[in-house]
């Protein structure tokens, strides 16, 4: 009898947990870098979502959320393991992710195929850009090559005759070289590939120092960028020289780079003094949340992706069954992005400005700033290998 | 390739074989005289620059945030020996590994839930902040000079505490014959604890003098544990003599490799592929340079007597 009654009691408790489905949650999955040296990119990208449905009043495309953030700990076997357990045991139906290009290479199978979204608000490989472009697969951030870009064609303009030019080994650091140089014709006075995570700098510092070049560009992420800089500083270098960069003095370096990265450059699509309303109340809502940490482009981009996500299911009534409809919604970019112009290109990367940014300092803090506009409503390279299905 | 350069880059690769002997000292000695693997020596290297963020910012003096950062990671190290590995020294080595991974593992997460994931930096005392001139065009930072230096007066330090003192006199003995020592009345638990002591507070000093080279970040510690490892057992493990002459070749040829491998191998072919090849081998050759040591002398350059 006592058995008999416990199990009509759960076909009761069934019966309410289907009725609460209705409005089901919206899972989200992410899968982002949380452990290792660059853990504190990965943060901002959490952080960035996190903020945007919390802005939001805790919904996105006017459902409630749920979060199932993984960390990938920069290995693409674990990243791949863990978003097949997003997809499969989680059910979600957006991957937002991830920080890094071998990661993103690494789970866009699973995750495409496996009938959700992938939404990158950071890494933006030219493979996808080009011949390999996914219908299920979006970037709000930038191609990859484009920051780089930025450099060499300043460089140009300002009649640079002879540049030194460092990346790491291993191939988003080949095509940033590769990405300057499309732009840049003057005398590449040499190109160093040094081990990715290298922390000292002396050999090349040296090398650099003796090549008599007018500028160093160089393309060292996270904690390589403190280290590269500060030692920079310290060969007394920085007096010598301009030092032009991509992803090296950004917000989630400049708290270790201080001083050191004064007047230093850098490419991108965006600064935290970007001059629009929407921006403004973000920076702001950014440091009152996470203890006065100031964004960096990560935690934008991810931002960015949230509001995407918010548009294009509010465009389609909040439903994700119908793919197709709520594909075509996510093409029209239906939000105001914090950076101002945006939309899809058909390799659904972002066409946007870029533009030259210089660190500044911000009271005790340091930021980057807009300096200049290099390039309007730029599309990516890649672009025309792409036809999407 | 210039004199000058070759100069400048001799000088980097001894700055970094300094660096390492101070890591590979504190665990050759373990290693050598207790048979205790300590995978985590590279971590308290990284708690060494930590402490010494920390007290620079309390106090603003270099000169006190280094010794009280050797205090504390004394302190500190000495509290892991009580916990953790006063236990495990009677263990096999694979236990020992496992467990002193563990504490990798922990320290790393403790120190990030601590002071946080982002990168930290110690600047340089303003007295040694400044360049040296070697020649025009090309600056030397004092910074790293004083690296160096510091890095050879300890080595001497530590020439002159093994063989001239007592306790240098009890550490080649117990290193050797352990039961003896033990048995002629010396306290050799008490032995142990301040060798060990010592290592840490030699991992530390190495911490807190990069500190302001370097990004001070979680995990910093592991890939300088794997050249530690590299150096002690070209060396030979437990020797202080083999430690130092391992260190400063180890520094020296991934430094002169990393700079001209390229160049020397432009000689023999075209530009292209030695961009290509020259950094890859440049990052090899270390492990080459172990390979054929270990080929040629199984037991390290100098191998401690009497095991």
């Amino acid at each position: 009898m006592n058995k008999l009654l416990s199990s009509v009691a759960a076909v009761a408790l069934l019966g309410t947990a289907c009725t609460a489905q209705a409005q089901e949650k919206l899972k989200i999955g992410v899968v982002t870098t949380l452990s290792g040296p660059a853990a504190v990119l990965g943060q901002q990208l959490r952080n960035g979502l996190q903020l945007a449905i919390k802005d939001n009043g805790g919904k996105l495309g006017g459902r409630e959320v749920e979060l199932f953030v993984q960390d990938d700990e920069l290995k693409p076997d674990v990243a791949v393991s863990k978003a097949k357990a997003l997809i499969d045991r989680d059910k979600v139906d957006f991957v937002v992710g991830p920080i890094f290009s071998n990661i993103l290479v690494a789970i866009m199978k699973p995750v495409t195929e496996g009938g959700a979204f992938l939404i990158s608000p950071n890494a933006g490989t030219s493979n996808f850009a080009g011949k390999e472009c996914n219908p299920n697969f979006f970037v709000t951030s930038y191609q990859n090559d484009q920051n780089h870009e930025v450099m060499g064609k300043y460089a140009q303009d300002a009649g640079m005759k002879k540049v030194f030019i460092m990346a790491p080994n291993y191939p988003a650091g080949k095509d940033s070289l590769a990405g300057f140089k499309r732009f840049f014709k003057g005398e590449v006075a040499d190109e160093v590939y040094v081990p990715l995570n290298q922390l000292d700098y002396s050999a090349e510092l040296s090398k650099i120092a003796a090549s008599g070049s007018e500028a160093v560009f160089v393309f060292l992420p996270g904690g390589m960028g403190v280290n590269f800089v500060k030692q920079f500083r310290q060969a007394g270098l920085a007096d010598k020289m301009k030092f032009l960069s991509a992803f090296t003095v950004d917000e989630s370096t400049l708290p270790a780079q201080k001083e050191a990265a004064l007047g230093f450059f850098g490419g991108a699509n965006w600064a935290p003094d970007l001059d629009n309303a929407q921006n403004k109340k973000f920076v702001e809502g950014y440091q009152k949340e996470y203890n006065g940490a100031i964004p960096a482009t990560y935690a934008f981009q991810s931002y960015d992706a949230g509001l995407l996500i918010d548009g294009a299911l509010k465009a389609v009534g909040g439903k994700t069954d119908n793919k197709d409809a709520l594909r075509a919604a996510l093409e029209k970019a239906p939000f105001t992005s914090l950076r101002g112009n945006f939309k899809f290109g058909a390799n659904h990367y972002p066409i946007q400005d870029f533009y030259q940014v210089k660190v500044v300092q911000v009271g005790d803090k340091f930021a980057t700033s807009i300096d200049k506009k290099v390039f309007t409503d730029y599309t990516d390279p890649h672009a025309k290998d792409c036809k999407m299905k | 390739m210039s004199f000058t350069l070759l100069i400048v880059q001799t000088l980097n690769g001894l700055q970094f074989g300094v660096l390492l002997f101070l890591i590979a000292a504190g665990l050759t000695l373990v290693f050598g005289v207790m048979d205790f693997i300590n995978l985590a020596h590279g971590v308290q290297y990284m708690l060494g620059a930590y402490l010494a963020v920390m007290f620079y910012a309390l106090t603003g003096n270099f000169l006190i945030a280094l010794v009280a950062a050797l205090g504390a990671a004394l302190l500190l190290g000495l509290l892991l020996e009580f916990t953790v590995f006063r236990h495990l020294y009677d263990r096999d080595h694979l236990e020992q590994v496992i467990a002193t991974f563990g504490i990798i593992l922990f320290l790393n997460q403790g120190v990030k839930v601590v002071w946080g994931a982002a990168p930290l930096s110690l600047p340089i005392p303003d007295m040694f902040a400044g360049t040296v001139v070697l020649s025009p065009g090309i600056l030397y930072p004092v910074w790293r000079l004083m690296i160096i230096g510091s890095g050879l007066a300890v080595a001497l330090i530590l020439y002159l505490l093994v063989t001239r003192t007592r306790v240098g006199m009890l550490v080649r003995a117990g290193a050797t014959h352990a039961n003896i020592v033990s048995a002629l009345g010396v306290d050799i638990r008490r032995l142990f604890m301040i060798v060990f002591g010592f290592g840490t507070m030699l991992a530390a000093f190495a911490g807190v003098m990069i500190a302001p080279i370097l990004s001070v970040e979680p995990g910093m510690g592991d890939s300088v544990l794997i050249l530690a490892f590299v150096v002690i057992v070209i060396g030979g493990i437990g020797s202080m003599r083999g430690a130092f002459i391992a260190a400063l070749l180890i520094g020296l040829v991934d430094t002169l490799g990393r700079s001209f491998a390229i160049d020397i191998l432009r000689l023999v072919m075209p530009p292209s592929p030695a961009r290509t090849v020259g950094p890859a081998i440049a990052s090899m050759l270390i492990y080459v340079l172990m390979a054929l040591v270990l080929y040629f002398r199984p037991a390290g350059l100098f191998p401690a007597k009497g095991r």
